[in-house]
């Protein structure tokens, strides 16, 4: 198999270098290749396939086996920018080719046309860096359309009130309903509120030459065995090397983008597996590297041309960081529900979607009932906070709660906060002798009064659809992260933002930037379909500019 | 400071998985070779004192706990392998273990000696402990993580909770969907 995959020669000329195989990258390298350029993507982690996949809480748990490792890439972490971080873990991503959609549960909501607009009407929040989107929702419809049908998402057009116009249905049927999902249902339609089938990048029926979904319940933290999960591993990464030009090159570590002295990028510097130092020439960089490493990557990248870290001159590259807020409520029922099967969620409720300025406050979000709860999490952790750790009890209750349990989940907002960022930890070092990702976040108050809204919500509907029991656990202000966003913000002004509409560096004609690090503001929580969607309007306006010439080249 | 499986969680795990994947080969070897065949760390004594202590933290009644799910053999190969670092942690958590137990109930009891009761007033005057808590996380471990690595012996942690690993599941997955009409 390894040896069928493209490999080009050390002194090949290439057009593109990619940093990171994952939500975002895997879609560009697709659509790069498949417009004739020469592509090598760079992946810190390794490329596992299908095989490798495997049913194995205590070697998976949390998904650790597939992602950044906390011992070779320490994280550190504090509040505000007075305090010295403390090493902690502080995020978390797919370190695979992948990236995270290999691990992730899969939904697959669009922003709507409010998301990106929030600012026009709703106007300016005091301390936060609150801002419109330089592209509107209907200039990236036909790429949401583009992303639902290339990679396989499951869905019903049309089945929510709130849903944003949509050029086309979704390309595969909805997973079947849940208990969580019936539940859903019954408490939204007591309380007035709408439940629609949720839509997911997992297939449910056999779609472009993979299997529907099994329903086996390993999704969240684990790699799906049989392709029915529309990772980027299983979809646009195996097409981009079908063109045999596109060579994706794992255990690649770069550590720093490399530039001229006229300001134009000349490749990147990585380590290989076996901590060996290569550097890769190429006619332009794409940095998909996630919301941490990208600007990571770019304050790595420093020189006396770009002090301040490459493509800085605005200083916001790092900046106004947003992990989306998260309220939940548990709660047990009568009746088993088996969450352990089929998908995480079949059911979303979008009625608190959009802000509303009656509730005194900014934010809004959506919902969902799922219980992600594997053997050993479950029994470490599981059971409501008043219930008894050890004995017959205990053991009762394992019994009586794991098939029964359910979380009504709050997906919500973050506002952009520019001393909420991404900064070189000044005295951590990473395996490689890099510093360290340090993390500076402290939830906005309107951001915890949104959390606590929806906190508020999940009670009831968990009310409404009939829990024996509730219980939940009071909010706290987040300190870490798994949605990673708004880092290098776009924007129609170089001094306010980092990259411009087309996902182009302000400052270097020669390198983009495009994942989650992008967003100008946070979306409901949801950020994967849109990181992609924005990758093939990328992709588009890169292959436009390359053809043209537009894009200088150092090489 | 030796990290310590107290605060057992993801970060922990990670930090512990190329000996976990060890441990796994280890434990692949072993249940080929048929029934438990013997300890690799514990002395035969210090292994029944922790086998009373996982069989109160998951007590045998109508079902099967954690002494017929053979969590023993887990925490012990465990501890031979990719939880070596909590070695010192079980020698010294055994030690005031016996101290408390001839305290309370004389100089020739061993904890595993004592009648289930006896046992509970004990555990319960150091279920704060770190110890304890160590041993309540493997146990835990022990009773549900894949029968491969040496516990969960017949599935017997999954059955007790409703658990079923299987890659493939038909609707309808629960009472709720079962007839849901649309």
């Amino acid at each position: 198999m390894t040896n069928e995959r493209p490999h080009f020669a050390a002194n090949a000329e290439i057009d593109f270098v990619i940093v990171g195989a994952g939500a975002a990258g895997g879609v560009i390298a697709k659509e790069l290749s498949s417009a004739g350029f020469r592509v090598v993507v760079l992946e810190q982690g390794p490329y596992m396939k299908e095989p490798d996949f495997e049913h194995d809480e205590l070697k998976y748990m949390r998904q650790q086996a597939i992602t950044n490792d906390y011992k070779r890439q320490p994280n550190t972490f504090r509040k505000t920018e007075k305090e010295k971080a403390k090493e902690q873990p502080a995020i978390i991503y797919g370190r695979m080719v992948g990236g995270s959609t290999v691990h992730f549960t899969g939904n697959y909501w669009r922003f709507h046309e409010i998301d990106f607009v929030e600012r026009t009407r709703l106007g300016a929040i005091a301390g936060t860096g609150f801002a419109d989107w330089p592209i509107t929702y209907s200039e990236l419809e036909p790429y949401y359309t583009k992303a639902e049908w290339e990679l396989g998402v499951s869905g019903l057009a049309g089945a929510s009130p709130f849903d944003p116009p949509r050029s086309k249905p979704y390309p595969v049927p909805p997973l079947p309903i849940k208990s969580s999902g019936v539940l859903a249902e019954r408490g939204a339609s007591k309380l007035g509120w709408h439940a629609f089938p949720a839509p997911m990048a997992i297939i449910s029926q056999p779609y472009r030459g993979r299997n529907g979904c099994l329903h086996c319940g390993f999704c969240e933290y684990f790699g799906c065995e049989v392709a029915a999960k529309s990772s980027t591993l299983a979809t646009v990464i195996r097409e981009a090397e079908k063109t045999g030009l596109c060579e994706i090159r794992p255990n690649s570590y770069v550590q720093k983008i490399e530039v001229n002295k006229a300001g134009l990028v000349t490749g990147v510097t990585y380590f290989d597996g076996n901590r060996q130092v290569h550097f890769q020439s190429a006619k332009a960089v794409v940095i998909c590297a996630n919301g941490a490493e990208t600007p990571r990557l770019l304050l790595l990248s420093k020189t006396s041309l770009f002090p301040h870290g490459l493509a800085n001159s605005s200083g916001k590259v790092g900046k106004y960081l947003m992990f989306n807020g998260h309220a939940q409520a548990s709660a047990v029922f009568e009746h088993t529900l088996n969450e352990f099967k089929s998908v995480a969620v079949s059911r979303v409720i979008h009625d608190f979607y959009d802000s509303d300025p009656k509730r005194g406050f900014y934010g809004g979000g959506g919902m969902d009932l799922r219980f992600v709860s594997y053997p050993m999490g479950f029994a470490l952790r599981g059971l409501p906070p008043d219930a008894p750790k050890w004995g017959r009890e205990y053991k009762a209750m394992l019994r009586e709660h794991y098939t029964r349990t359910v979380h009504a989940n709050g997906h919500t907002t973050s506002l952009p906060v520019e001393t909420n960022n991404i900064s070189l930890d000044p005295d951590v070092k990473d395996a490689w002798g890099l510093p360290a990702v340090r993390v500076t976040y402290k939830d906005h108050d309107e951001d915890m009064k949104t959390m606590q809204f929806f906190q508020e919500r999940c009670k009831e509907l968990l009310q409404a659809a009939g829990a024996r029991k509730q219980w939940f656990r009071p909010l706290r202000g987040q300190s870490f992260g798994f949605h990673l966003l708004g880092t290098c913000r776009m924007g129609e002004e170089a001094n306010k933002s980092v990259v411009d509409k087309y996902h182009r560096a302000h400052d270097v004609p020669n390198l983009f930037i495009c994942d989650g690090s992008s967003f100008v503001t946070s979306g409901r929580g949801q950020p994967t379909l849109t990181i992609q969607a924005l990758a093939y309007r990328a992709s588009d306006h890169i292959i436009r500019m390359a053809k043209s010439g537009e894009i200088k080249s150092a090489v | 400071m030796m990290k310590s499986c107290a605060g057992l969680g993801s970060v922990w795990l990670a930090s512990c998985l190329p000996e976990i994947i060890a441990a796994q080969e280890h434990a692949h070897r072993t249940a080929q070779s048929g029934a438990p065949s013997g300890f690799e760390f514990f002395a035969p004594g210090d292994a029944a004192e922790v086998e009373a202590m996982a069989a109160q933290i998951i007590p045998t009644d109508d079902t099967p706990g954690a002494r017929e799910a053979r969590v023993i053999y887990f925490i012990d190969r465990a501890l031979a392998t990719f939880a070596a670092q909590e070695r010192a942690a079980f020698v010294e958590g055994l030690k005031q273990l016996q101290k408390k137990t001839r305290k309370l109930f004389g100089k020739a009891k061993r904890f595993s000696d004592l009648s289930a009761e006896q046992q509970i007033t004990v555990l319960k005057m150091i279920e704060t402990s770190q110890f304890f808590e160590l041993v309540r996380t493997m146990t835990i471990l022990g009773m549900f993580s894949n029968p491969e690595y040496g516990g969960n012996y017949n599935k017997i942690g999954w059955k007790l909770i409703g658990f079923e690993d299987q890659f493939f599941f038909q609707a309808p997955f629960g009472s709720y969907d079962r007839d849901y009409k649309g």
